[in-house]
């Protein structure tokens, strides 16, 4: 089940890294993955990783606004990162950038927002 | 007067995991006039939406063991225009005028966001709908490629 989504906890931040298309096909298994997983470790922050999803339609947008939904009901923060230029245009377009607790990781931005490395 | 120079038509069973068959069918299809990434990917996306689309709502009231066919007719002109035509013979929208506007769904379950026509237009350069209550719908697409 959790094939197209990996999991990587680490202290609090729950980076959720999907892998392949995301359509209304595939969305429903990612999003099952993506909840239990949240529901189980209660992150403070959910990074949904869309680095190595090459390809998405509004079925990927239908995706981020049901995860922030979950995120607003267990008070955690939203980062979408890893996203080609064709992605962004979509996220553009959909306007979920505007929603509170929700931040958008460009590529070139990735160095000065990253806040893991403390080792 | 523009040309017809190649055309294609596609009738896939209404299930998801044809969404994924009607982006590579028509990415190979348009592949002879060497479009951008951009405009691959654009097209893609659009088919994409209306493919969904009828796979979601138009056959929704469809009873067990019953299949809906989702057709898709294409064409390539010689000024480097691609026209797409999708249509079911599905359940139909009751007010079209509605359906289009962004973020409007009927689409309860499975978070569906009222995007797909907004996605269709915006990555084409027209985008036409047409559609009777009972009996159907055709989106039609045009897209000119930069040459």
């Amino acid at each position: 089940m959790e094939r197209n989504v990996k999991f990587e906890n680490r202290d609090g931040r729950l980076v959720a890294s999907l892998v392949g298309e995301v359509d209304h096909h595939a969305a429903a298994p990612m999003r099952e993955a993506i909840d239990s997983r949240v529901i189980l470790d209660l992150p403070k922050t959910l990074v949904l990783d869309f680095g190595a999803v090459p390809f998405m339609d509004s079925s990927g947008i239908g995706l981020i606004l049901g995860r922030w939904d979950l995120c607003q009901k267990k008070q955690c923060d939203l980062v979408i990162d890893g996203l080609s230029g064709e992605l962004s245009r979509l996220i553009a377009l959909s306007g979920v950038e505007k929603l509170p607790r929700l931040s958008v990781t460009r590529e070139s931005e990735e160095e000065k927002t990253d806040e893991t490395h403390h080792q | 007067m523009k040309r017809i120079i190649n055309e294609m038509k596609v009738r896939l069973p209404a299930v998801s995991e044809n969404e994924s068959v009607a982006r590579t069918v028509i990415s190979a299809f348009v592949a002879g006039l060497n479009p951008t990434v951009e405009e691959i990917a654009d097209l893609r996306c659009a088919v994409s939406e209306a493919v969904t689309n009828c796979i979601v709502h138009a056959y929704r009231e469809l009873a067990p063991g019953e299949r809906g066919y989702v057709y898709i007719s294409t064409r390539l002109y010689d000024n480097r225009e691609i026209s797409i035509e999708i249509s079911d013979t599905g359940c139909g929208i009751a007010d079209v005028e509605a359906a289009r506007k962004p973020f409007f769904t009927t689409g309860k379950e499975g978070e569906r966001c009222g995007m797909g026509f907004l996605v269709m237009e915006s990555f084409t350069d027209s985008l036409s709908v047409k559609s009777k209550v009972g009996r159907g719908t055709t989106v039609l697409m045009r897209k000119i490629l930069v040459p």
